[in-house]
């Protein structure tokens, strides 16, 4: 006796034909919104998408009415206000991107990232200077602002989730209260209570402590969240074997909450990458290349752009602002994914 | 009542059918004692006066109805009910007749002596089976120069080793919830406790694990004392030596009767007792 295996299927897919209705609906739709613009006095491009909105909505709720009653209609208004809803996000996302891309890549050439502008001034040629100084300065101020933040706000998440102390609720107020502090206020306090009165010197170290008071509450609170998703089940686990409340926390919850953690970085790195404000105020605003943070101006991306696009007005200090914004962009780009293929790559 | 030799057998059967472990036979120390053992959350007294022996090397189970406070007190011998903020307790718990609540003593070194296995398989998730293991090491700070062995036999004396020999690198999650039970108690066996607290460990498991667990008891209670609390009375006749029922009437619960198993399911001398062995209620 021979046993027949029947194909393997997907019975709760639509078929081929299915598809191809919908994607006739879809035509139509368009069909009828350029005909609509056409004949009625629905005009240009905002007329256009009104019109199409409409039309999609109109036809796929008929056609599905038809086709499989009123609950498949209502399916497919839904999703095509979900679509519309997608499409409407994208936009200014796509079109960000697409303007700095389109009108950055005019100020990129080979040296961009070695050279400086310490012997060039921003309506020179594009080719006489780059944005090393201001890149390196940018690595150097968010990366001293992580190295300071990230044990502060784990810490403070940790008091707040593990020992939950008697001052639990006075410190998660001011850690939410923290992160409503304006950039400019964070760069006002570095300058009135460091620079003044101790260095008397703008430096990149002052920088990053600047961008340190906006880092920690994102860090802080992200943390928080990422550690009280750790089941209790797993704090119980580690005590009953014996450990310290310290060894637990060290080699059971952060190793758990790693990816979180990871999160809280990029959030952390997110939210002042692009700070400008404190940076003008405290580090002296560089054009040559400064490696040393507790010494002299330095410069950083933000400052680059914000300097490029206020003090030249010649098309060369335009392509080089934008063309600092494609590279800080594509920096966070490559920085966030480096960041998630190595958090994601062990943890299963 | 007539019982025909169709009909599987009963529960005092099954416990007798047991030989009772010795007290003392080996050098397990004196083993683990209450005396007077009270519990609350906050103002809510939720366990009153247990007074109760774990004799070195034998097993004892822990029964009663849902909220008659046996998993509170097992967390009291270990001192893990102080993990819950608003817990509080009275009476002594006497570990080689030392009182783990005495001033001054290391509470991490009670828990490394008094393991736990908790109802839900609780394996650590950033950690391979391996390192699950031999996490109590880690997290005690114990030095061991030949882990390989430690590993190997922890998981064998867990009944795990064979089933996951080839696969030591993988993450505890991909194991299946009764082998994921027996990696926990492989990890809680690799500090070497004197004592074993089991709080319900097979609740959430099929009956094949099940047994497999049972097994892995009857083998470590040869070198250990094990209390377990269980809602399954088979399970009780089945691996214990002594058996304690607990009962809450709405107050604090109580315990209500202590015995040698065999003696608990064949003539309890409580009514309430008899009552919840026989299935009249509970």
């Amino acid at each position: 006796m021979t046993q027949t295996i029947p194909t393997p299927q997907k019975p709760w897919q639509p078929t081929k034909l299915d598809r191809l209705e919908d994607l006739a609906v879809v035509l139509a739709s368009f069909v009828l919104a350029w005909l609509s613009v056409q004949f009625t006095g629905l005009n240009g491009k905002l007329g256009f998408f009104i019109s199409l909105f409409f039309s999609l909505l109109v036809l796929n709720f008929g056609f599905h009415f038809i086709k499989q009653g009123s609950a498949a209609a209502k399916d497919s208004l839904l999703k095509v206000l979900t679509v519309m809803a997608i499409v409407l996000t994208l936009i200014p996302i796509v079109s960000i991107l697409a303007t700095v891309v389109s009108k950055g890549y005019k100020g990129l050439h080979w040296g961009i990232l070695t050279k400086d502008m310490a012997l060039a001034s921003v309506n020179d040629p594009i080719v006489g200077g780059g944005l090393g100084h201001a890149l390196v300065g940018t690595i150097l101020m968010v990366g001293g602002a992580l190295i300071i933040s990230f044990p502060i706000g784990v810490l403070t998440a940790l008091y707040l989730t593990e020992i939950r102390g008697p001052l639990t609720r006075p410190i998660r107020f001011l850690v939410q209260a923290m992160s409503g502090v304006p950039s400019i206020v964070a760069g006002l306090f570095i300058l009135s209570s460091l620079v003044y009165p101790v260095t008397k010197a703008l430096s990149g170290l002052m920088g990053s402590l600047a961008l340190t008071i906006l880092m920690i509450p994102t860090i802080a609170r992200t943390a928080e969240e990422m550690l009280l998703l750790i089941p209790n089940e797993l704090r119980e686990a580690g005590v009953a074997l014996g450990g310290t409340q310290w060894r637990t926390v060290a080699g059971v919850i952060l190793p758990a909450a790693k990816s979180g953690l990871v999160t809280a970085i990029i959030l952390g790195i997110a939210r002042i990458i692009g700070e400008t404000a404190p940076l003008l105020l405290v580090t002296g605003g560089g054009d040559a290349l400064n490696l040393n943070p507790t010494e002299g101006a330095m410069g950083s991306l933000p400052y680059y752009i914000w300097k490029a696009f206020l003090t030249g007005g010649t098309p060369e200090a335009f392509a080089r602002a934008w063309a600092g914004m494609l590279v800080l962009l594509a920096f966070i780009f490559i920085l966030f994914g480096l960041a998630r293929y190595l958090s994601g790559r062990k943890v299963g | 009542m007539t019982t025909s030799h169709a009909q599987p057998a009963s529960l005092a059967s099954v416990a007798s059918a047991r030989t009772l472990s010795q007290p003392g036979t080996a050098l397990l120390g004196t083993g683990l004692e209450t005396r007077g053992v009270h519990a609350w959350f906050g103002k809510k007294h939720v366990l009153s006066d247990i007074t109760l022996d774990f004799a070195a090397g034998t097993v004892t189970a822990l029964i009663g109805p849902s909220g008659c406070g046996k998993s509170t007190f097992i967390r009291t011998l270990n001192r893990m009910h102080e993990f819950i903020p608003t817990a509080a307790m009275a009476g002594e718990v006497l570990l080689d007749g030392k009182d783990v609540y005495a001033p001054g003593t290391d509470v991490t070194k009670i828990r490394l002596r008094v393991g736990m296995v908790f109802q839900k398989p609780n394996p650590f998730p950033s950690m391979t089976i391996g390192e699950n293991v031999l996490s109590g090491l880690k997290l005690a700070q114990i030095k061991k120069s030949n882990t390989d062995e430690l590993l190997e036999s922890c998981l064998t004396r867990a009944g795990l080793w064979n089933e996951v020999k080839d696969r030591l690198n993988e993450h505890g999650g991909a194991l299946s919830g009764g082998q994921q039970q027996r990696l926990c108690i492989a990890r809680s066996l690799a500090v070497q406790p004197q004592v074993l607290l089991m709080d319900e460990p097979c609740s959430a498991l099929d009956p094949g694990s099940t047994f497999r667990i049972e097994e892995t008891i009857a083998e470590l209670a040869k070198s250990m004392t094990i209390v377990i609390v269980t809602h399954n009375m088979q399970q009780a006749a089945r691996v214990s030596d002594y058996t304690a029922f607990f009962l809450s009437d709405g107050g604090p619960g109580e315990m209500i009767e202590a015995a040698p198993t065999s003696k608990i399911f064949s003539s309890p001398q409580d009514k309430r007792t008899e009552d919840y062995v026989t299935g009249r209620f509970g």
